[in-house]
């Protein structure tokens, strides 16, 4: 039992780590743009804002069961096979760039306006502006939404477990509801709130340490 | 120096600037007066280029501030540092960095013992060498403006706009905060443009004063001259249009705006007129340390010409009021 369970731990860590990592970056970009182009931005455009919105919001709404099953072919292209650990990972990371997309956008977009115009005053450009001010104002808002965005993996990566992910919330239906090993639900159960709970004091920390 | 002309200005349908024309001579401190909405603070942001305007031309020392050369704006915005009601420091950087940050956004390398010496002068200079490495939030209003002053000398401006500067913080402070913008003044001549509300605050250390309603400049000269003779518009400004008066007698209002408010006049009048009078109002205040002061007297009709005669030939200003 101990093994099995170390291997979906590691399994569970595997794919939320390597999907949190893939999703802040790739978020990052249009969390920027919807930044900058927003009414209240530095250049604003609706045309683009209002697309790359609705893009988003699109891709939000799809239940996590659905966008992972619609797209296997590209899941394929991307990690070579669609079912398995790593696969998992390409569904996992597409459903969390809407949201982390959406979480960096409202922090940077939370800060104080007058700072902004301050550093405009001073003649700062908008580059400038965006990473010493923008940026360096919201890290810690975007760190909690990190957190956030981990945590909610740790619950899709339990679905990812149909497309043979594997991990802690797989290991609990399969063996403990499934099979009726009520000991590996109870175990697997303790596991995640552990987890949960131990990424959350984390964040709460860091939090506090950078604000 | 700074020059106005006919500067119009509109947000959509809202004519915020309507045809403002000033200037503002160097090592001036010079108030911008008016009501919330008066159009008081977009015009500061039109002259350090903050807002752009329809029409008009805004000169600092000869150069227009336009945004159609950006690279020339720039150069015009490190002359001109820029004070906020809300103090506007960033939050996550401590008094230093705050300090520091302007000369980083013109890739002035801020390791150097000259940048760390002179961050370090500007802010033993408003008085917060021992909180160089506090976070602003652990800091009171009045400290955090003190913050964003250093904050806007450290590219070594001649202009420092104020925009509300203390609208936010209680009297004391504020007297503070502009003895500190005096102190500036005097000491590193630069200009002071201060967009305020607050009487306090132009009587306190404005040498001129523009006062602006509905985006248009009603009245522009010396506080004391302003404020002690006010127009309509003004008193209405000052809450000050009803004064109770007798009915009875002629009401002579007398203005003290220059030496003569330190000459016992009234009561040189009455001995020397040999009459009577009776004093029915009076307001002294103090501008820029000068007290200046208006006083209403009350006298029988037959001393009329008698009394005028006497005011003119002591030059002091009179109005007979009905």
């Amino acid at each position: 039992m101990m093994d099995i369970i170390l291997n979906a731990s590691r399994q569970t860590l595997y794919m939320v780590f390597w999907s949190t990592l893939f999703s802040v970056i790739l978020g990052f970009i249009p969390a920027i743009i919807l930044t900058l182009t927003a009414p209240d931005g530095l250049r604003p455009n609706k045309i683009v804002y209002e697309t790359l919105s609705l893009l988003v919001n699109i891709f939000r709404s799809f239940p996590f069961i659905i966008l992972l099953v619609i797209i296997i072919p590209f899941t394929r292209l991307v990690a070579g096979k669609a079912i398995g650990t790593r696969a998992a990972i390409v569904p996992l990371t597409v459903s969390a760039i809407p949201y982390i997309a959406r979480i960096f956008e409202t922090s940077l977009r939370e800060t104080d306006p007058g700072v902004i115009e301050a550093a405009r005053s001073f003649g700062a450009s908008d580059l400038q502006i965006l990473f010493r001010v923008y940026i360096k104002e919201s890290i810690p808002r975007m760190l909690n939404g990190v957190i956030l965005l981990i945590i909610s993996l740790v619950g899709y990566s339990a679905m990812a477990g149909t497309v043979g992910g594997g991990g802690i919330g797989d290991l609990a239906i399969r063996y403990g509801y499934q099979q009726y090993k009520t000991e590996y639900l109870l175990v697997c159960s303790i596991i995640l709130i552990v987890f949960v709970q131990l990424v959350q004091m984390l964040g709460n920390y860091l939090y506090k340490r950078l604000s | 120096m700074i020059k106005l002309e006919n500067v119009c200005k509109d947000f959509g349908d809202l004519k915020v600037l309507k045809d403002i024309t000033l200037e503002i001579a160097d090592h001036e401190i010079y108030g911008i007066i008016g009501q919330s909405g008066a159009g008081k603070s977009t015009l500061l942001r039109c002259i350090n280029g903050l807002e752009e305007y329809q029409s008009g031309h805004i000169y600092v020392d000869d150069v227009e501030v336009s945004a159609k050369d950006t690279k020339q704006l720039h150069l015009l915005q490190k002359k001109m540092g820029m004070i906020f009601q809300n103090f506007n420091l960033l939050e996550r950087l401590d008094v230093y960095d705050n300090v520091a940050l302007p000369m980083k956004f013109w890739g002035i390398n801020t390791h150097t013992p000259e940048a760390q010496a002179k961050i370090k002068e500007l802010i033993s200079l408003v008085g917060l060498q021992d909180k160089m490495h506090v976070r602003p939030k652990e800091l009171s209003g009045g400290q955090k403006q003190r913050v964003a002053i250093a904050r806007a000398l450290v590219l070594d401006p001649q202009i420092l706009l104020c925009d509300e500067a203390t609208s936010a913080l209680d009297p004391a402070i504020t007297r503070e905060i502009l003895a500190l913008l005096q102190e500036i003044n005097r000491n590193l001549g630069i200009t002071i443009i201060v967009v305020t509300h607050q009487m306090e605050v132009v009587k306190q250390i404005c040498e001129k004063v523009a006062f602006i309603k509905e985006g248009r400049v009603l009245a522009i000269g010396k506080p004391e001259e302003l404020f002690i003779r006010p127009t309509r518009d003004i008193k209405a400004f000052l809450h000050e249009d009803s004064e109770l008066l007798p009915d009875n007698g002629l009401n002579i209002q007398l203005f003290f705006t220059d030496e003569s408010s330190d000459e016992p006049v009234i009561s040189q009048m009455a001995r020397k007129l040999d009459i009577d009078f009776s004093i029915s109002w009076a307001k002294l205040e103090d501008f820029r340390s000068n007290v200046y002061g208006s006083l209403v007297i009350t006298i029988n009709e037959e001393d009329k010409d008698k009394v005028l005669d006497y005011l003119d030939s002591v030059n002091v200003l009179w109005e007979v009021l009905d």
